[in-house]
C-alpha cells in the first residue's frame, strides 16, 4: 500500500558558520489509517520532522513523497496547493484568526480551495463543529472560547478540506489533562473512521502510548519505531 | 465577499484610528489637488481665453527671422563664411504683393484674414503728447479677425467710415490725453505729416498695455499719414480652431518667408509661467500624498508585524505567497480608494467654498470679475483618485512583499 507521506533518508541542516542538523537521515512512511506519535526530548528534531512531512519546509537531503509523488521538484505554490487539499495542521498555539468567528475560521480553507459550493461549505463547517462538540460556539469569536475549545476549532479547521493526513505539533501543550485526553480521543476517532492518518508530535509519553505507532527521535535520528520493532 | 477582502477588512477594522488618519491624509491630498487645480486651471483657461480673444490668432509681419543671405555666404555655402551685423536694406518695408497673399490665405478653410498697416504716431491734445501705435484697418475685415467691436465702450466701428478722419483709441490713450469722444487730436507721424483726428470711439480690452497704446483708423488714412501708400505691414488671421494657430503660422512662414507669429508664440512667456505654476501645484500635492503614503506604509507594516502568526497559519493552511501579498496590497488599495472618495468630497466642498468668496479684482484681464474663476473639470477628480490609489499601492507593496516572504516555520516554532 502506498504511504500517504514518506520521508526517504531525509536530513535538514540549518546553514551557517556552524551548520546545525535538525533532522538526520530519517526514513518514515505514514500509511493510511495510522496514528503515529513522535516523541523525544526537546530539541530532538521532532517538530522539524513534522514541518518536513507537512511540506512547510524543504529537506536539505533526501526526499519527501506525498502519495507517491516526489515533492522536491514542486514549486512553492504547488506545495501550498498540496497542503491546502491534502494536509491539515494543528499547532500548540491555536492560530485562529481573531477577526473571524469560529464558523468563519473553519470556512477559510474551504473558501480558499473552492471545491464545494458556498452552501455545502456552510453545511460541512457546521457538521465539523458539531462533531467536535462546538455547535454552540459557531458564532463566537476565538477570544470568547476556552483553550480546549479553541484547539478543537483548530482541529475542525484542519479537517475542513477532508485531508489525507493531519499533522499536529504538540497539540496538547497548552491544555490540561482532561482537554488533552479529549484531543487524543478525537485523533483516535479520525483514524478509526477511514483511510486518514494522523501524525502527532508530543512529549507526553502517556498520550503517545494511545497511538497505533510510536516513533522516538533523539538528536534528529529515529531511535525507536514500533512498526519496525514488530516487523 | 471574497476571502482576501474579508481578511483585509478584518485587519483594518482592528486598527480603526490609524486607518482613519491615513485615509484622511490621502483625502486631504486629493481634495487639495482638486481645489487647487480648479483654481489654477480656471484662471489659466480664462487668461488664455482673454489673450486669444483680444488679439488675432496669427499675425504675419513684414519682418524676417534671419537676415537675407549675403553674396559671400552664397558663394561659400556650408558655413565656411559667416557674416555678422548686416545692416537692413533701405527698401520700402511692408508685405509685398499683400493682396495676392491675403487671397491665398483666405482660401484656407476656417480662416478669416485682415490687412493692417501699423506705425508709430504721436497724438497731441493741448499740451499733452502720447505715443501710440496707429493701426490702419479695414473695418469689415477687422471685425472678423479681432473682438474689437466687443471691447468698444463708446462709439461704433462703422463710425470710422462715417466720420472724416475718425479714430478709435484705447481707453488709456484717451485718459492720458485727457480727451474723450468728439474731441479732435493732432497726429504727428515720423514722416512729418500732421493730421487732425476726431475721436469716434473708445476701446477697453482689459489689457493695460494695449489700452494705453492702441489707436485705429481706416487703412487708407493710415497709409497717408504714415506716408506708405498702398502698403500694409501685417496680415492678421483668425481661425475657427485656435489649436491650428501654431501649425498654420509655421506653414505660412515656410511658404511666404515673413515672420509669422501664433498667439502661442506671442504669449510664450505667460504660457511658460503656467507650466511652472502647474509644476508647483503638482509638487505640493505630491508632497501631501507622499506623507499620506508613509502613513499607509506604517499601518500595513505594523499589521504585517502584528499578524505574523495569522500569516504563518494561512500559509500552512495552503495560502500561496501571492495570496498573502494580495491581502496586504488590497489593504493599501482600500485605504487609497476610500481616501480618494473622501478626497473627492473634500475637493468638491473646497471648490464650493472658494466659489462663495467675493472680492473686487484690481483690473487687468480679470476686470469685472468678482471672486475666483474655477474650472470644474472631471479629469482632476480622476487624476487625484489615480494618484492616491497609486501612492497607496506603492506604499503597501514593500510590507506586502515582506509578508508574502514570511517563513511560517520560524513563526510556528516560536509561538508556543
Amino acid at each position: 500500500m502506498t504511504a500517504l507521506i514518506a520521508a526517504e533518508n531525509v536530513s535538514r541542516i540549518l546553514p551557517g558558520p556552524q551548520p546545525v542538523a535538525l533532522v538526520r537521515e530519517v526514513s518514515l512512511a505514514v500509511r493510511p489509517g495510522e496514528f503515529v506519535a513522535v516523541t523525544g526530548p526537546s530539541g530532538s528534531g521532532k517538530s522539524s520532522l513534522l514541518y518536513l512531512l507537512g511540506l512547510l519546509d524543504r529537506p536539505t537531503e533526501g526526499r519527501i513523497l506525498l502519495e507517491g509523488k516526489d515533492t522536491a521538484r514542486m514549486s512553492d505554490d504547488a506545495l501550498a496547493a498540496a497542503r491546502l487539499a491534502r494536509l491539515g495542521f494543528v499547532f500548540q498555539f491555536h492560530f485562529l484568526l481573531p477577526e473571524f468567528t469560529t464558523l468563519d475560521n473553519v470556512l477559510i480553507p474551504m473558501r480558499r480551495l473552492g471545491r464545494l459550493s458556498e452552501r455545502e461549505q456552510q453545511t460541512r463547517a457546521k457538521a465539523l463543529l458539531e462533531a467536535l462538540g462546538l455547535a454552540d460556539a459557531a458564532g463566537k469569536y476565538p477570544e470568547q472560547l476556552s483553550g480546549g475549545m479553541r484547539q478543537r476549532v483548530a482541529i475542525a479547521r484542519a479537517l475542513a478540506n477532508d485531508p489525507a493526513v493531519i499533522l499536529a505539533d504538540e497539540p496538547t501543550g497548552n491544555l490540561d489533562t482532561k482537554n488533552a485526553s479529549a484531543v487524543f480521543d478525537i485523533f483516535a476517532a479520525l483514524v478509526g473512521s477511514g483511510g486518514r492518518s494522523v501524525v502527532v508530535v508530543t512529549h507526553d509519553q502517556e498520550l503517545a502510548a494511545r497511538a497505533t505507532r510510536q516513533v522516538r527521535l533523539v538528536d534528529g535520528r529515529i531511535t525507536y519505531d514500533s512498526a519496525a520493532a514488530v516487523a | 465577499m471574497s476571502l482576501t477582502l474579508a481578511i483585509a477588512l478584518g485587519h483594518l477594522r482592528r486598527r480603526k484610528r490609524q486607518t482613519i488618519v491615513s485615509l484622511l491624509g490621502v483625502a486631504l491630498g486629493v481634495g487639495f489637488f482638486i481645489a487647487i487645480a480648479a483654481l489654477m486651471r480656471g484662471f489659466q483657461t480664462y487668461f488664455v481665453q482673454q489673450v486669444i480673444d483680444v488679439a488675432p490668432h496669427v499675425v504675419m509681419k513684414d519682418e524676417f527671422r534671419s537676415p537675407d543671405l549675403q553674396p559671400a555666404e552664397l558663394a561659400f555655402a556650408g558655413g565656411a563664411v559667416a557674416v555678422r551685423g548686416v545692416r537692413p536694406r533701405e527698401a520700402v518695408r511692408g508685405i509685398r504683393e499683400a493682396g495676392a497673399k491675403i487671397e491665398a490665405i483666405e482660401a484656407i478653410r476656417g480662416v478669416a484674414v485682415a490687412p493692417v498697416l501699423r506705425g508709430p504716431v504721436l497724438f497731441r491734445y493741448g499740451a499733452r503728447d502720447v505715443a501710440v501705435s496707429l493701426a490702419g484697418i479695414d473695418p469689415v475685415r477687422e471685425r472678423r479677425v479681432t473682438n474689437i467691436e466687443k471691447d468698444m465702450t463708446a462709439g461704433r466701428l462703422e463710425d470710422l467710415r462715417a466720420t472724416a478722419n475718425g479714430v478709435i483709441v484705447g481707453i488709456g490713450v484717451a485718459q492720458r490725453l485727457g480727451a474723450s469722444v468728439g474731441d479732435t487730436v493732432i497726429a504727428v507721424a515720423p514722416s512729418g505729416v500732421t493730421t487732425s483726428f476726431r475721436i469716434v470711439g473708445l476701446i477697453e480690452t482689459g489689457v493695460t498695455a494695449l489700452d494705453e497704446r492702441e489707436a485705429y483708423v481706416l487703412l487708407r488714412l493710415a497709409q497717408v499719414i504714415l506716408d506708405r501708400p498702398n502698403v500694409i505691414n501685417q496680415i492678421r488671421i483668425r481661425l475657427d480652431d485656435v489649436r491650428q494657430a501654431e501649425p498654420l503660422a509655421r506653414r505660412l512662414e515656410a511658404v511666404f518667408g515673413y515672420r509669422t507669429e501664433s498667439w502661442e508664440e506671442s504669449n510664450r512667456n505667460v504660457l511658460a509661467l503656467f507650466v511652472i505654476q502647474n509644476a508647483i501645484m503638482f509638487s505640493v500635492v505630491g508632497a501631501i500624498l507622499l506623507v499620506a503614503a508613509f502613513g499607509i506604509y506604517t499601518i500595513i507594516s505594523q499589521v504585517v508585524h502584528e499578524k505574523a502568526r495569522d500569516i504563518a497559519i494561512l500559509k500552512s493552511l495552503g495560502f500561496r505567497a501571492g495570496d498573502i501579498q494580495a491581502i496586504f496590497l488590497l489593504e493599501g488599495a482600500i485605504v487609497g480608494l476610500a481616501g480618494a472618495v473622501v478626497g473627492w468630497a473634500v475637493g468638491y466642498g473646497l471648490i464650493e467654498v472658494l466659489a462663495q468668496i467675493r472680492f473686487q479684482s484690481a483690473g487687468g484681464p480679470l476686470r469685472g470679475r468678482e471672486g475666483f474663476i474655477l474650472a470644474r473639470e472631471a479629469w482632476t477628480y480622476l487624476a487625484g483618485g489615480g494618484f492616491a490609489l497609486a501612492a497607496a499601492m506603492v506604499a503597501a507593496f514593500v510590507p506586502a512583499r515582506k509578508a508574502s516572504r514570511l517563513n511560517p516555520v520560524e513563526i510556528v516554532r516560536g509561538a508556543a
